[in-house]
């Protein structure tokens, strides 16, 4: 009988440790919105978090609620309900999952962590580097809350980063000084604002390099594991605590590399993964793609998260400039040069393009790019029609078809 | 060792098998509609193509499965895509071109395009998107919508007396719009062209075809009329191996016989 043994899952110790602190994160947010003295501001996930610390406000992200909507297959639930409140199925469906759990009164912090409500928000803080969508999804939540939004609408499409772009964004984040000191009660303390851009620079720092062990041969980790471990990356910024977890994930992978330890058992093949995750379907392709002998050793969404540019000594500069110079905020022409180096350093034999219905910022096979970099780097492109959480936008067996026959072409080149 | 190979094809609308020799040429081949038990249907699939070759199934060396129930070949050694099984049936027909090809195969519910370089080695590969816009199941619901029997659309086609250009890319606009045409009086054989030309536009807008353009999969066999089509549109040569319908399950065997683990 044709076959594929279901390859063996391979665990990462530091994984207590992290759902540790990612429910310490949740604890503290529902706390802090139970508790008057203390502030909880929401911020996106490429927002101004650093400044949100300084002014000593619990964090909470509502694009990591929504991937763990996502993850839980939730979202299907919720989609629909925030359609039927008029939020289009063509816009992003991390903002209509979310919005369709709050309008049920439902979250997965109730299953996870018995936490029976999202934390009340103080504030709200967006930067648009990522798309509008993040401002139309804060701003209906400060009509809810009646609470204040208060945004960075970055610079879209930068090509060349230039001097005006940065100090568009960082004159941006210097305006909402003022409203965070009313909602906060507090002044901006320069000091703190350093410390939490020193912490972010530490953190990313060593999360570049969890992801940069996966260039050896066999790769320590993939993809799969990267979208789950990435979360104090996401929602701990500015935090000492992402500093010593990255510390701790990073001595293990440069451990399973002394040891011999691949993800994939067997690695043949090599992927990067280009675009969102489908949060619903995680398990599904890592098991495929390992029982197929193929690691997916990199991505540019994990990598989102690596900013080089944070400078405790200029943290407003070094914040704007760190956030407009994102990949996703960047030309296609940029974007293509990223691709290509990426391909160099992980040694990646084909890129698979994820082309998420209701993601167009972050989906990068729209405007030809398979093809060119097909033509100018000699490298194979897959394109899967999926999205991040939208479900009824996925069809299973033509992903697992054409991945199938992706790694057949490789077979054969 | 016998010499012969199998490969089974269960695709979303037919399932196909076939049987070949050492020297790739067919031998026996069967057709059956796609319901719902995939795996009974295959095994009968599979004792037709013997049948029809005068064999028996332990004469058979090794059987590849393919299509989208290919996990449902119990009896097959090995799986492989329908995309890699297409490409190689498609190849072995026209390889004497030695030039790069794109392989078009039009299944029952998704399109497929497979470019090969010379040698016969896929290079890309695209499958249309989720939508069943230009595959069998457009021409099922046109054939359904017009009373025409499905496989009597390239008949009507090569009756008509004008070239209908539908806008629509759903298969359910496109119903509404045939039925917009049919209060007009359109005629049935001017309306099924009209959808054998939508096909056709559905392939092109796929990808840039070059090369040596061959034609696969049921709705080419039954409806060579497409072939015509995009040659007018395309200006080249589209060739149509023999068989169309069962190129995939060809090319399963064909990877069989190359395959099997016994193979010195």
């Amino acid at each position: 009988m044709p076959n594929n043994s279901r390859p063996k899952r391979k665990k990462i110790r530091a994984t207590a440790r992290f759902k540790a602190l990612m429910e310490q994160h949740f604890r503290e947010a529902d706390s802090a919105a139970k508790d008057e003295k203390q502030k909880v501001a929401w911020c996106t996930s490429v927002g101004p978090a650093e400044l949100l610390t300084a002014f000593g406000f619990k964090l909470y992200f509502p694009e990591n609620h929504a991937a763990m909507l996502g993850s839980t297959r939730m979202s299907n639930d919720y989609i629909p309900v925030a359609n039927a409140a008029g939020y289009s199925p063509d816009i992003c469906s991390y903002l209509t999952s979310d919005v369709g759990a709050y309008l049920k009164g439902e979250t997965p912090l109730k299953k996870a962590y018995e936490i029976e409500s999202i934390p009340k928000p103080d504030v709200l803080a967006y930067n648009t580097n990522q798309c509008r969508d993040v401002q139309e999804w804060l701003s209906y939540y400060s009509r809810e809350f009646n609470v204040p939004v208060v945004g960075v609408n970055s610079p879209r499409a930068v090509d060349v980063l230039e001097e005006h772009h940065i100090r568009d964004a960082e004159e941006q984040l210097r305006a909402m000084v003022p409203t965070l000191e009313k909602v906060s009660g507090r002044t901006l303390d320069m000091d703190a604002l350093s410390e939490a851009v020193r912490l972010s620079k530490e953190a990313t720092d060593l999360w570049r390099d969890v992801l940069n062990t996966a260039k050896n041969r066999p790769s320590p980790l993939t993809f799969f594991d990267g979208t789950i471990h990435m979360g104090p990356i996401v929602v701990m910024r500015g935090m000492q605590a992402a500093v010593d977890y990255y510390k701790l994930l990073k001595e293990e992978m440069e451990e399973r590399i002394r040891d011999g330890i691949a993800a994939v058992d067997d690695e043949r093949f090599r992927l990067y993964w280009e675009g969102m995750p489908i949060w619903g379907k995680l398990r599904p392709l890592s098991e495929q793609f390992a029982s197929l002998k193929t690691c997916v050793v990199a991505s540019t969404y994990c990598n989102s998260w690596v900013f080089d540019s944070f400078d405790p000594d200029e943290p407003f500069y070094s914040m704007a400039k760190a956030y407009t110079e994102i990949f996703i905020n960047r030309s296609e022409r940029i974007k293509e040069q990223y691709l290509a180096r990426m391909v160099e350093d992980f040694n990646i034999h084909g890129i698979l393009f994820h082309d998420s219905k209701t993601c167009p910022s972050n989906s990068n096979a729209r405007y030809g790019m398979p093809g060119r970099i097909r033509e100018k780097y000699g490298i194979a492109t897959l394109i899967i029609s999926g999205d991040l959480n939208d479900l009824r936008c996925y069809s299973e067996e033509q992903a697992r078809t054409n991945i199938e026959a992706f790694i057949e072409q490789l077979e054969e080149s | 060792m016998a010499g012969y190979y199998g490969g089974v094809d269960v695709g979303a609308a037919a399932i196909k098998s076939a049987v070949i020799n050492q020297e790739k040429e067919v031998l026996g081949f069967a057709v059956k509609k796609t319901t719902t038990n995939l795996g009974e249907l295959a095994e009968t699939a599979f004792s037709e193509a013997l049948e029809a070759a005068s064999l028996k199934k332990d004469d058979v060396d090794y059987i590849i499965a393919t299509g989208f129930g290919r996990d449902n070949v119990t009896f097959a050694g090995e799986m492989r895509t329908e995309l890699s099984c297409h490409a190689k049936g498609g190849y072995h027909y026209f390889k004497y071109l030695k030039k790069p090809m794109a392989i078009i195969d039009i299944g029952g519910q998704d399109n497929k395009i497979i470019k090969l370089d010379s040698q016969g080695k896929m290079t890309n590969f695209k499958m249309n998107r989720k939508c069943a816009a230009g595959t069998g199941a457009f021409l099922e619901e046109i054939a359904h919508k017009l009373d025409v029997p499905l496989d009597k659309m390239d008949e009507y086609a090569r009756k008509a007396t004008k070239d209908i250009v539908l806008g629509s890319f759903c298969t359910v606009f496109t119903s509404t719009e045939i039925l917009g045409m049919i209060k007009e009086g359109e005629t049935k054989e001017n309306m099924v062209k009209g959808a054998l030309i939508s096909v056709a536009k559905r392939i092109l807008e796929m990808e840039i075809l070059g090369g040596v353009i061959i034609l696969t999969g049921g709705v080419i066999g039954h409806n060579p009329l497409i072939a015509e089509i995009l040659e007018k549109q395309l200006n080249v040569d589209v060739h149509i191996p023999p068989n169309p319908q069962i190129i995939g399950a060809f090319g399963a065997s064909l990877l069989a016989l190359e395959r099997h683990p016994d193979r010195s």
